[in-house]
């Protein structure tokens, strides 16, 4: 039955389905609504017996997951930005030890300067962290991938960041399918981990491992991670079985059928980008759309095959790699079929709105081939102009922005 | 009696107002006795340095005309330290809360006292974290009400005095909002000590901490601190939403003044950075 509710509520109502055992809560904007709603869940009983606690930092929720997953126990929590680079440390050994932790990023900038708004630069500051990563294009994609996230996770000895765009899904309210009790619990048995810290059955977790074994333990890893492109697709269809419609898999195809130019996204700009391209589509310009839902590990096969009919490619990125440009557009250049003009895009930092306006005006010089290889959307150049002008062999000796 | 010259307004950024303190909210209490206390002190703000966090404490920093230097969660009292290393000639004030310095930040903070590196932190505890939106702090009394303990907390809150004092800080005070003029005195000591000084000032939010635990408005937690009753204890206790914890006081009636004093050598004086040759 569909309701409208907040992104964050859908969020802590889908985890809840997921009976958790034990939740970490630090509190971090735009992220906090979800750790609340789950607290309260918690006092009314109707998560028993799942243990929430206040923790003290990011690195504690993470670390306090770790030590729950480690036990035995289905442990999740929530961060953003700044707190997930300071949980960093234990990200990559939740990884490392293969604990099947499922977390929430709700997608924020990173400082300094310090910003609230939504981009993806925590996410892809950790991307490499052995962790899947999953984007929600919307709400009710971010509620059918937190449960995915659980079983593809326990069945993989792997952790899971659940990836949805701060403010723009998390306080949005959007009319969503929350699936019923029954029908999470026949998709998603009870947690069983292959190995707990037992005193019955001991066993030493986190020992050091030398020259000797150390590339073998990253190898393993690193297969555990590849199987998440056969499982994730598997696990799509049998959720879709288990609450009547679909949502999940690699990634989600939009007016792809004989599309000249492709535009490759990820998180909520999809929705504004699909309109966008209804109405270029109407205008004659044949253009499609193609949604990375599983970033990590990258769905090359799935990619390709998708921009298998594409004369021109766009790749938007709501985050920079400083000095280089896109992260999307740089994995979506590994998958795009050899000699095919590609445009990354920067595009929504730090909460600029990306709107259907300047996303056609950008597709529509795209189209006439007048795109370069990096463009940004909406730049100010009259700012840059100026301070570039302050730069080594600029009017200023003294280099770089300033304060004040 | 306070003087009523508003030279302190010299001191400030008055193209940041309106501020972002919410009514009735005891930081701007707080802040505006530390501008008093620097405004009698200091013609210009040039030889004072200011580092804060983040939080609703440290945000008021950023309305000081003064050099001032925001810092990520927790970390202020480390980006100082490197401060004071670099400018050892700095007065440096690091402003903080109780979120921000006993919870992320609460090692720096010990870490900090040890060495007796020669600055003075003022901690703004208001026993929650509000900029959030009024979550459970290290600090929040036991059966209160935030938005992450819907069942009243279960935890003990640190005492930063005693904490900071167990780590070998050499000087440490409290104060409260609702004393400004005991503040003022703290304060003005604190920058005159050599050594680590803190000075933990308690301050209310009421549009978290107030409106969940049905505490009435800014005043009536102001008048409160200053009845010094088993202080909001007595209100709590007869709010039909809180529970009363058996056997438990739910806010303490704490010491203010200063509360220790003793002298050694600075960070800066043991590495030789002040009082001879660098």
């Amino acid at each position: 039955m569909r309701e409208q509710i907040e992104g964050s509520q859908a969020v802590a109502r889908a985890v809840a389905l997921c009976r958790p055992q034990v939740v970490c809560a630090y509190p971090i904007t735009p992220q906090t609504h979800i750790v609340e709603a789950l607290g309260a869940r918690v006092k009314e009983g109707s998560l028993a017996p799942c243990q929430f606690i206040n923790v003290e930092s990011e690195f504690a929720a993470m670390s306090v997951s770790i030590g729950a997953s480690a036990g035995g126990s289905r442990a999740y929590t929530a961060t953003a930005s700044q707190g997930l680079l300071f949980m960093a440390e234990a990200v990559y050994n939740a990884s490392g030890l293969g604990l099947p932790i499922v977390m929430t990023v709700a997608n924020r900038a990173i400082g300094a300067p310090i910003n609230i708004w939504n981009d993806h630069s925590d996410s892809m500051a950790l991307r490499d962290a052995g962790w899947v990563q999953l984007f929600a294009a919307d709400n009710q994609s971010a509620v059918d991938l937190h449960i995915q996230a659980f079983r593809l996770a326990e069945e993989l000895s792997v952790p899971v960041m659940v990836c949805v765009d701060g403010f723009s899904l998390t306080h949005a309210v959007e009319g969503i399918d929350v699936p019923d009790q029954e029908s999470v619990d026949s998709f998603l048995p009870p947690f069983v981990p292959r190995q707990r810290l037992d005193p019955d059955e001991p066993v030493t977790i986190g020992a050091m491992v030398g020259p000797e074994a150390f590339t073998e333990v990253r190898y393993l890893a690193h297969a555990r991670m590849r199987r998440a492109l056969d499982l994730m697709p598997v696990i799509a269809a049998e959720f879709a079985a288990a609450v009547g419609r679909g949502g999940g898999g690699l990634v989600e195809p939009y007016r792809l059928e004989g599309a000249d130019l492709v535009v490759v996204a990820q998180g909520s700009v999809i929705g504004t980008l699909c309109d966008a391209i209804d109405e270029l589509r109407d205008e004659g310009i044949s253009v499609g759309a193609l949604a990375v839902t599983v970033y990590r590990p990258f769905p090359v096969d799935a990619v390709r095959a998708a921009l298998a009919g594409a004369r021109r490619v766009v790749v938007i990125d709501r985050a920079l790699a400083t000095g280089e440009g896109g992260f999307l557009a740089a994995d979506v250049r590994r998958a795009a079929p050899a000699g095919t003009p590609l445009h990354g895009v920067i595009a929504g930092l730090g909460g600029r709105p990306v709107t259907r306006a300047s996303l056609r005006r950008c597709l529509e010089e795209a189209s006439r081939g007048l795109l370069g290889e990096l463009a940004w959307l909406d730049l100010d150049t009259t700012l840059i102009e100026k301070e570039l002008a302050g730069l080594p062999g600029g009017t200023d000796v003294h280099a770089g922005p300033h304060a004040g | 009696m306070i003087e009523a010259a508003p030279t302190e307004k010299r001191l400030l950024r008055l193209d940041m107002m309106p501020h972002m303190l919410c009514p009735g909210c005891g930081h701007g209490i707080v802040f505006d006795a530390m501008l008093r206390v620097l405004a009698r002190r200091y013609e210009t703000l040039d030889g004072v340095a200011f580092v804060a966090g983040i939080g609703c404490s440290s945000r008021v920093v950023g309305y000081v005309d003064s050099a001032t230097m925001h810092t990520t969660h927790g970390r202020p009292l480390t980006f100082a330290t490197g401060l004071k290393l670099a400018r050892p000639d700095l007065k440096v004030i690091v402003v903080t809360g109780d979120g921000d310095g006993l919870s992320i930040g609460g090692n720096h903070l010990i870490h900090a006292a040890r060495r007796n590196i020669d600055l003075t932190c003022v901690l703004f505890n208001n026993e929650i974290y509000g900029m959030t939106g009024g979550q459970l702090a290290p600090t929040t009394v036991p059966g209160a009400f935030t938005s992450t303990s819907p069942e009243g907390n279960h935890e003990e809150p640190f005492d930063a005095a005693r904490l900071v004092e167990a780590a070998g800080a050499t000087f440490v005070a409290r104060a409260q909002s609702f004393r400004t003029r005991l503040f003022e005195e703290v304060f003005a000591e604190a920058l005159d000590h050599p050594g680590f000084s803190f000075v933990e000032v308690l301050t209310d939010c009421t549009e978290y901490f107030g409106r969940t635990n049905h505490l009435g408005t800014g005043a009536d937690l102001l008048f409160a601190q200053g009845r010094e009753e088993p202080a909001v204890d007595a209100d709590l206790a007869t709010r039909p939403t809180l529970r009363p914890v058996p056997e438990k006081r739910t806010r303490p009636t704490l010491a203010t003044g200063v509360l220790h004093r003793s002298r050694r050598s600075t960070l800066e004086e043991a590495m030789g950075l002040v009082g001879g040759a660098r």
